[in-house]
C-alpha cells in the first residue's frame, strides 16, 4: 500500500524539482526513490490484508507484479535522460509522467474494488496518450497519440459499461463480495455481460487478435522509448489485470469462454508472428512480436486457479527480454531517421558487446535454453497441456518455429552484412541498461526455483 | 424516486442506456470529424454514468452515484489530453480530419 503513495509522491516530487531548477538532478532522484519504492513493496511479501476500506489489496500476486513494475520502470527511466536529450528543459515532465504512469500501474494489480481499477487503467492510459504524442513537432508521433487515443478511450468506455453492468447485477464494487455473490446466487444476465465487455476492453488493452490493429500502428509512430515502455510495461500490466479480474470475479470460468480465449490466443500469435515476418522496421516487428506474446500470455488463462506465477514468470522474462533489445534499439537509431533494419548492418562487429546484449535479448524471446524465456515457454506449455489443452500446445510450438525466421532477421543483418555508415560510440547507459535486463533474464533461466513459487 | 423506478422498470433504464451507448459507438466508427467523435466518446461515458445512477436507485446504495464523480473527473482528463493532441495535429496538419492521418501503414 505504502508503495502507491510513495510513486505517487515522487511523481509531485519530479513536478517540483523542475521549479528549483534542479534538472540535471531529475533522473538519478528517481530513479533512488523507485529503488526504495523496490524495497518497500518486497518488504509486504507474505502479507494479505485490505487498505482503505478494500480498495487496496494487498497480497503476494500484487507484490510479485509490482516488484516487476517497478524494476522495469527503473530501466527505463533510467534511459530517459540521454533519449530526452534535445528536450531536456523539460525531462521532468517525461519523468514525471512515467512515475505517474507506474502509480496507476501498481494500481491496476493491487486492485481489490472495481473503482480502483478503472482509476488505474485510466491513469495508465492517459500517461500514455501522452507519452505517445510527446514528440509533438512529428506528425507520425502526433498520429500515433492519436490512434491510440481514439482506441484506449473507446476501450475504456466499454470497460466502463461492464463495469456498470457488474454493479447492476451485484449491488457492488468490491470484488471479494462480487465473488462470494457470483458463486452463490441465481445472477441476472447482465452480470455475464458485464463480464464480456470487460474482456472486450482489456482484449483491447492488451493488443489480442480481433483487438490488435492500432499496435502496429502506434507503436511505430511513437518515440523510442515510449514504444519500448508500451511493449513491456504497459502489456504485462494489462494482462495481469485481466488475469486478476477473471479471478476475483469467476474463479471457475466456463467451458464455452475457455474455448473463447483459446482461439483467441492461436488466432493472436499465429497472426502476430506471421506479420512480423515480413516487416523491415523493428518497432513494428517488435509489435507484432508482441501481439504474438500476448496470445502466448493469454493460454495460462485456460486453467485459472493455479498459473498466477506461470504468467509472473512468463510475464516477466519477456519484459526484460523486451527492455534489453530496446536499449540496444534506442541505441543503434538514436540519431537515425528511421528504425528499419539495415540500420543494424555490421552492428555485430563495431560493438561486439551490444551486439551480443541483443542478441541474447532475442534468443529470450524466441525460447531459446539458458535464456529465460525458454523456461517461461516450457512452463506455459505444460501448464496447458496439464488443463487439457493440447491444440493450443501444438500451435505454439510451431509458432514458436515462426518466430524464430524474423528474430533471426535481425542477428543475421548484424553479424553477416556490411555497415553502411560508421555508427557512433555506445552510450554507456544503454550498455548498462541492456546488460542489467539481459542478466535479470539470463539469472531467472539459471535459476528458476528462486522466482518459480513467489505466487 | 424508487417509486418511480418501479413504476417505470429497471430494464427500460437499461434499453434507454444501451441505446444511447450504441449511438456513441457509431458515432466513433462512422465520423470524420474528430470533435465530433470526440462528442460521441462522451455521449459513451455519459450513457454509462446514466445507468450508474438508475442502478444506484435500484439497489438504493450510494457507491453507484460516487463512481459517476470518478469516471466525470476520468472523462474530463481524457478529452484534455485528446484535445491537445489535437491541437498539435491541427498546427501540423491544418485540418482535424481523422482521415488525414494515414501515414503509418503496412
Amino acid at each position: 500500500m505504502n508503495t502507491l503513495l510513495i510513486i505517487t509522491g515522487l511523481g509531485v516530487l519530479c513536478l517540483l524539482l523542475e521549479i528549483l531548477n534542479f534538472r540535471k538532478g531529475i533522473v538519478p532522484f528517481t530513479v533512488v526513490g523507485l529503488l526504495v519504492a523496490l524495497g518497500v513493496t518486497m518488504n509486504d511479501y507474505g502479507l494479505q490484508k485490505g487498505f482503505y476500506g478494500n480498495m487496496i489489496v494487498v497480497n503476494n500476486f500484487s507484490v510479485a507484479f509490482s516488484s516487476i513494475f517497478i524494476v522495469l520502470a527503473i530501466l527505463l527511466i533510467s534511459m530517459s535522460d540521454d533519449f530526452y536529450r534535445r528536450e531536456h528543459a523539460k525531462i521532468s515532465d517525461f519523468v514525471a509522467i512515467k512515475v505517474f504512469m507506474l502509480a496507476g500501474a501498481v494500481a491496476m494489480v493491487s486492485f481489490g474494488n472495481l473503482s480502483m481499477f478503472f482509476l488505474g487503467i485510466e491513469v495508465l492510459s492517459i500517461s500514455l496518450y501522452i507519452l505517445a504524442a510527446s514528440n509533438r513537432m512529428n506528425v507520425r508521433s502526433n498520429e500515433a497519440g492519436m490512434k491510440y487515443f481514439l482506441l484506449g478511450s473507446f476501450a475504456s468506455g466499454i470497460i466502463l459499461f461492464g463495469i456498470c453492468l457488474i454493479y447492476g447485477a451485484m449491488g457492488t464494487f468490491d470484488i471479494a463480495e462480487i465473488s462470494e455473490l457470483s458463486s452463490s446466487a441465481e445472477l441476472p444476465d447482465w452480470f455475464f455481460i458485464g463480464i464480456v465487455l470487460l474482456t472486450i476492453g482489456m482484449l483491447f488493452k492488451i493488443a489480442a487478435v480481433p483487438f490488435h490493429f492500432w499496435a502496429p500502428d502506434v507503436y511505430e509512430g511513437s518515440p523510442a522509448l515510449t514504444t519500448s515502455i508500451m511493449s513491456t510495461l504497459a502489456k504485462i500490466v494489462a494482462i495481469a489485470t485481466f488475469y486478476k479480474l477473471l479471478t476475483g470475479m469467476n474463479a471457475q470460468l466456463s467451458v464455452a469462454y475457455e474455448w473463447v480465449l483459446l482461439s483467441v490466443s492461436i488466432a493472436s500469435m499465429t497472426l502476430g508472428n506471421i506479420m512480423a515476418l515480413r516487416q523491415e522496421n523493428v518497432k513494428r516487428m517488435l509489435a507484432f512480436s508482441g501481439i504474438a506474446h500476448a496470445g502466448y500470455m493469454l493460454m495460462a488463462f485456460l486453467n485459472l486457479a493455479n498459473s498466477a506465477s506461470v504468467l509472473w514468470y512468463y510475464a516477466a522474462a519477456y519484459a526484460l527480454a523486451g527492455v534489453a533489445a530496446f536499449a540496444v534499439v534506442l541505441n543503434v537509431c538514436r540519431d537515425k531517421q528511421d528504425e528499419n533494419i539495415y540500420n543494424f548492418n555490421g552492428f555485430g562487429k563495431k560493438h561486439p558487446v551490444m551486439a551480443a546484449l541483443l542478441t541474447g535479448a532475442l534468443l529470450s524471446m524466441a525460447g531459446i535454453p539458458v535464456f529465460a524465456g525458454f523456461f517461461a515457454k516450457f512452463g506455459l506449455f505444460m501448464h496447458a497441456i496439464n488443463a487439457g489443452y493440447l491444440v493450443v500446445v501444438i500451435a505454439a510450438v510451431i509458432n514458436s518455429i515462426i518466430s524464430v525466421g524474423y528474430y533471426f532477421k535481425l542477428i543475421l543483418a548484424m553479424y553477416t552484412k556490411d555497415a553502411l555508415d560508421p555508427v557512433e560510440n555506445p552510450k554507456p547507459i544503454y550498455v548498462v541498461v541492456a546488460a542489467i535486463a539481459l542478466l535479470l533474464n539470463l539469472a531467472m533461466g539459471l535459476f528458476p526455483s528462486l522466482v518459480n513459487n513467489l505466487i | 424516486m424508487g417509486n418511480v423506478l418501479n413504476q417505470i422498470g429497471i430494464e427500460n433504464y437499461i434499453f434507454l442506456c444501451v441505446i444511447l451507448f450504441s449511438i456513441g459507438v457509431f458515432g466513433v466508427l462512422y465520423r470524420r470529424n474528430a470533435i465530433i467523435v470526440f462528442m460521441s466518446i462522451e455521449i459513451m461515458l455519459n450513457a454509462v454514468n446514466l445507468l450508474f445512477v438508475a442502478f444506484s436507485t435500484y439497489h438504493q446504495d450510494a457507491q453507484g452515484q460516487v463512481f459517476v464523480f470518478f469516471s466525470m473527473a476520468v472523462a474530463a482528463a481524457e478529452v484534455a489530453v485528446g484535445l491537445a493532441i489535437l491541437v498539435s495535429i491541427f498546427r501540423n496538419l491544418n485540418s482535424i480530419d481523422i482521415d488525414n492521418l494515414k501515414n503509418l501503414k503496412g
